[in-house]
């Protein structure tokens, strides 16, 4: 039994089923993010003045990170012509690049989360507030027994207030040294993590879930380059119309991040 | 379009090579015929997928309505232990089942799992997968699905999340308890993880609905056989597409909800919680500033399209059986065929119609509400289009046709009673009332399952070569129209009476039998239906065991029939019982509509649809 149109294209609708098949789950993707992306302009409409946070997070990476997937859809494209006009050479060295492209993606990516959870707003009992990255914890801190002290790289403010709009002038002008504080001063203490506030929740949310939309796809690519070749010596058409598949998905994933990023970074 | 027919390749790519392959495959059979494990748990073949998709959600379906009769029971006689299986309860689950009556926790976990499992492990399963896989492929003449291996991933899915579900029982607190809607911030204050468990299977579930209907759309527009145009597809398949639409766009919303309800409860997150929260008296350890309105909002954008997922492939059922039992066209196809995808369009944007009660404000409300209104129009439509085929067909009455025959009346009560309730004014006064409960339970277990049924009675001849008993199918069919209207008519004057759902004592502490005078309490009439419906709910469940005696039992012993028991027209017909491996021994031509019954002047009273053309067409 053999199932009509797996690589050749039905007439009256010019595609091959998995073509058809990618575009429909694209559409279902679409759908998810849309509810994620609904879900965020809700919650900052409805965000009382001055609760939104501005300038969190690091526009230089994020432009980085752009451009590294930007650069991996022209070598994913690239990749796939180099099958169409059948030059495997081309086609290993075209999506060599974008599996690195991919890897140092989700690299910086690992390293601006790592960021936001050494990164400490700890209330104090004075009713300041410092904040900043995390140095060290001393080798008998426990904040529930009142023992020991944490050190930060950061600066101390008077509210919460001061701590919303990096972009501001003041906040820019605002001097970073090492502060210890001893654990019996402090009230609570949190890390920019999930739960710290909505912008946060929804920043971790939607970048983890397009980061593991990258490496769902950096994993397919990978299988295609490395142990999945073999069909390229038995059904080279097969195997090129594999790579503009997942080519399609890999799309989709920029493409997300297209919308992410100035949604996230810039406002 | 008839000339682009023409211009097709052989239908199956390179008809050597085919030959060669199957002789290939042939001989690799005599060799090591599929054992157990490959042919009934890792199959490809969308039939055996098919069934196994419909005995799970059969399985399923009977767990569901036993949870139901436990809480019948706790409804009708608060606190008193649960006679029979209290015992049993206590030993599975303990504390909430302590002296083997039923606590509110567990009252409200088994409505949760009623209604979860009865919606998403087994009406749409069983609706859209189970007879979506085993039917679509044969009507349109395909020799599979698109994608087989995806199916059989989709099934593998759909199973683990019903295990997930299952598990969530028995883990220290218990199932999740937030009803099927799982209202945000309830579904995260209650201290019980059930609530993850039900997100994480639901995660599993989406996944697989999201694969299967990938998988039949695709099917659809690329395994047509030649000459299967768009309006030559069995109106069943419509109703399947539409339906793998709704799935395919209306699920990942509340997948995304989904992910945002789980950092609510796991990371500790805020998404649906204000600020302010207090739970137990204390204010929550919690940042605040989420909206619990958007949980609503995202939860029924899938919410109300899934009504549709529920009816649509239940309609196609009906359509399929009348059309064939009336032995005449079914009336007005195009009109169907237009009505279902206007269906399916308007399901998409009613959702708030959920929602009157949030004070969503009077414009937003308007629009809802005339939208509303708007999709009983094409609704109207399928049921008068069915309606009307009745008239003057040589009617011929057997089980699966009753059961088609049932469905119309009860679906025209479960949908007229929808009404009211699509209209803000009298919405704000039965919302969450037992009417509500007997309105949307009109629609899917009178309606959708007994349309279901009809499924099984019309199909089984060709999964089996047999058909079933039908003097018991005849009981099966009496007995549970009788009690599902004195179980579910009820309802409806306990909910104008003011008898609030999702109460675990059934309104006693509401009623009037506490407080006598006063205002707005339940008159003890109200009450008294509750015994009522415990024991019709009994009654209804004793008269499914016919069915699944007949089930299993005509496997073996039920009157062995031909391939085409019906005189049916439809290509799922036209093919060896049971199907072989790839469905056809010969390459299906279509030169008919798919109702083409009593043609005047035919050799008789049915064309099937690939039979020769009475005159040479462009087809050929």
């Amino acid at each position: 039994m053999d199932i009509p149109y797996t690589i050749k294209n039905r007439p009256d609708t010019g595609l091959y089923n998995a073509k058809l098949g990618v575009w429909l789950f694209l559409a279902s993707e679409v759908m998810l993010f849309g509810g994620l992306f609904s879900a965020y302009i809700l919650l900052r409409v409805g965000a009382p003045t001055g609760t939104w946070p501005h300038g969190w997070l690091d526009v230089r990476l994020g432009t980085v990170n752009t451009l590294l997937l930007a650069l991996s859809a022209i070598t994913t494209l690239l990749a796939w012509a180099s099958c169409k006009v059948r030059e495997f050479g081309k086609f290993k060295f075209f999506h060599a690049c974008t599996i690195l492209l991919a890897l140092t993606f989700l690299g910086i990516k690992s390293y601006e989360y790592h960021d936001k959870l050494v990164h400490y707003e700890i209330q104090l009992n004075n009713g300041k507030i410092a904040d900043g990255h995390l140095v060290e914890k001393s080798a008998d801190f426990n904040l529930a027994k009142k023992t020991g002290s944490v050190t930060l790289h950061g600066h101390e403010v008077e509210t919460h207030a001061e701590l919303m709009d990096l972009r501001s002038e003041e906040a820019k002008k605002a001097v970073h040294a090492e502060l210890i504080i001893p654990a019996s001063e402090i009230k609570h203490m949190e890390n920019y993590g999930p739960r710290h506030n909505t912008f946060t929740a929804i920043y971790f949310t939607l970048t983890g879930l397009h980061a593991l939309h990258i490496l769902g796809g950096t994993l397919v690519i990978f299988y295609f380059w490395g142990p999945g070749r073999k069909m390229w010596q038995t059904e080279p058409e097969r195997f090129t119309n594999r790579i503009e598949v997942s080519g399609l998905f890999w799309h989709f994933v920029d493409l997300v991040w297209i919308f992410l990023f100035p949604v996230l970074y810039l406002t | 379009m008839e000339t682009t027919v023409q211009q097709f390749p052989p239908f199956r790519e390179g008809a050597a090579d085919h030959s060669h392959a199957s002789h290939d495959d042939h001989g690799h059979g005599e060799h090591a015929e599929p054992n157990f494990w490959q042919k009934y748990i890792f199959s490809t073949d969308h039939k055996v997928i098919g069934i196994q998709y419909g005995f799970m959600s059969l399985c399923f379906m009977l767990f569901g309505f036993f949870l139901m009769l436990l809480m019948r029971w706790q409804i009708a006689h608060p606190g008193v232990p649960v006679p029979v299986f209290g015992p049993i309860l206590e030993r599975i689950l303990g504390q909430p089942a302590a002296g083997g009556s039923i606590s509110p926790e567990l009252y409200n976990s088994f409505g949760a799992m009623h209604g979860t499992i009865m919606v998403f492990l087994g009406v749409v399963p069983l609706a859209f997968a189970a007879f979506g896989n085993y039917v679509v492929p044969l009507m349109i003449g395909a020799p599979d699905m698109c994608f087989p291996r995806i199916n059989m991933a989709s099934f593998h899915a759909f199973f683990l999340g019903g295990v997930v579900m299952l598990v969530s029982f028995f883990i220290p607190g218990g199932a999740a308890q937030a009803g099927w809607t799982s209202y945000s911030p309830l579904a995260t204050t209650i201290a019980t993880n059930g609530q993850a468990f039900w997100l994480v299977g639901m995660v599993l579930l989406i996944t697989s609905s999201l694969l299967g209907a990938v998988n039949f759309i695709a099917t659809i527009i690329q395994l047509r056989a030649p000459g299967m145009t768009w309006m030559r597809l069995p109106w069943f398949v419509w109703a399947q597409f539409v339906t793998a639409f709704i799935l395919l766009l209306a699920f990942p919303p509340l997948e995304a909800a989904g992910v945002l309800q789980l950092m609510d409860n796991l990371a500790g997150t805020s998404f649906f919680l204000p600020t302010g929260l207090a739970v137990g008296g204390q204010l929550a350890d919690r940042s605040g500033g989420g909206s619990p309105l958007l949980w609503q909002h995202l939860f029924w954008f899938l919410g109300h399209p899934e009504v549709y997922v529920l009816i649509l492939p239940a309609m196609g059922i009906v359509c399929e059986v009348i059309a064939n039992n009336t032995r005449k066209p079914i009336w007005g196809y195009k009109s169907l065929v237009y009505s279902v995808l206007a269906v399916g369009f308007l399901s998409f944007i009613v959702w708030a119609h959920h929602m009157y009660l949030t004070g969503m404000g009077q414009k937003i409300a308007t629009f809802f509400q005339a939208t509303t209104m708007m999709i009983s129009v094409p609704s109207v439509i399928i049921l008068t289009c069915m309606f009307l085929s009745l008239w003057g067909g040589a009617i011929r009455i057997n089980t699966p046709m009753l059961f088609a025959l049932g469905f119309l009346p009860m679906f025209g009560i479960g949908g007229l009673t929808g009404l009211p309730l699509g209209l803000a004014a009298c919405d704000l006064y039965l919302h969450d009332t037992y009417y509500i409960i007997a309105h949307f339970h009109y629609v899917v277990a009178p309606g959708t399952i007994f349309a279901l049924f009809a499924g099984v009675y019309f199909w089984y001849p060709k999964m089996t070569g047999r058909k079933m008993n039908e003097f018991w199918g005849r009981v099966h069919f009496w007995c549970s129209f009788a009690f599902m209207n004195i179980v579910f008519m009820p309802m409806f004057v306990q909910g104008i009476k003011g008898m609030l759902r999702r109460m675990s004592d059934g309104g006693v502490n509401y009623s009037a039998a506490r407080v006598p005078n006063a205002i707005d309490a339940l008159p003890g009439s109200a009450m008294q239906m509750n015994g009522i419906i415990l024991w019709a709910a009994v009654c209804l469940g004793i008269a499914q065991i016919p069915f699944i005696i007949n089930l299993f039992w005509s496997i073996s012993h039920g009157e062995k029939v031909g391939t085409n028991p019906w005189r049916a027209t439809t290509l799922d017909w036209q093919t060896p019982t049971p199907p072989p491996h790839g469905n056809f021994t010969h390459e299906p031509h279509v030169a008919h509509g798919p109702y083409e019954y009593s043609a005047p002047g035919a050799a008789a009273d049915f064309t099937p649809q690939d039979a020769p053309a009475d005159k040479p067409t462009t087809a050929h």
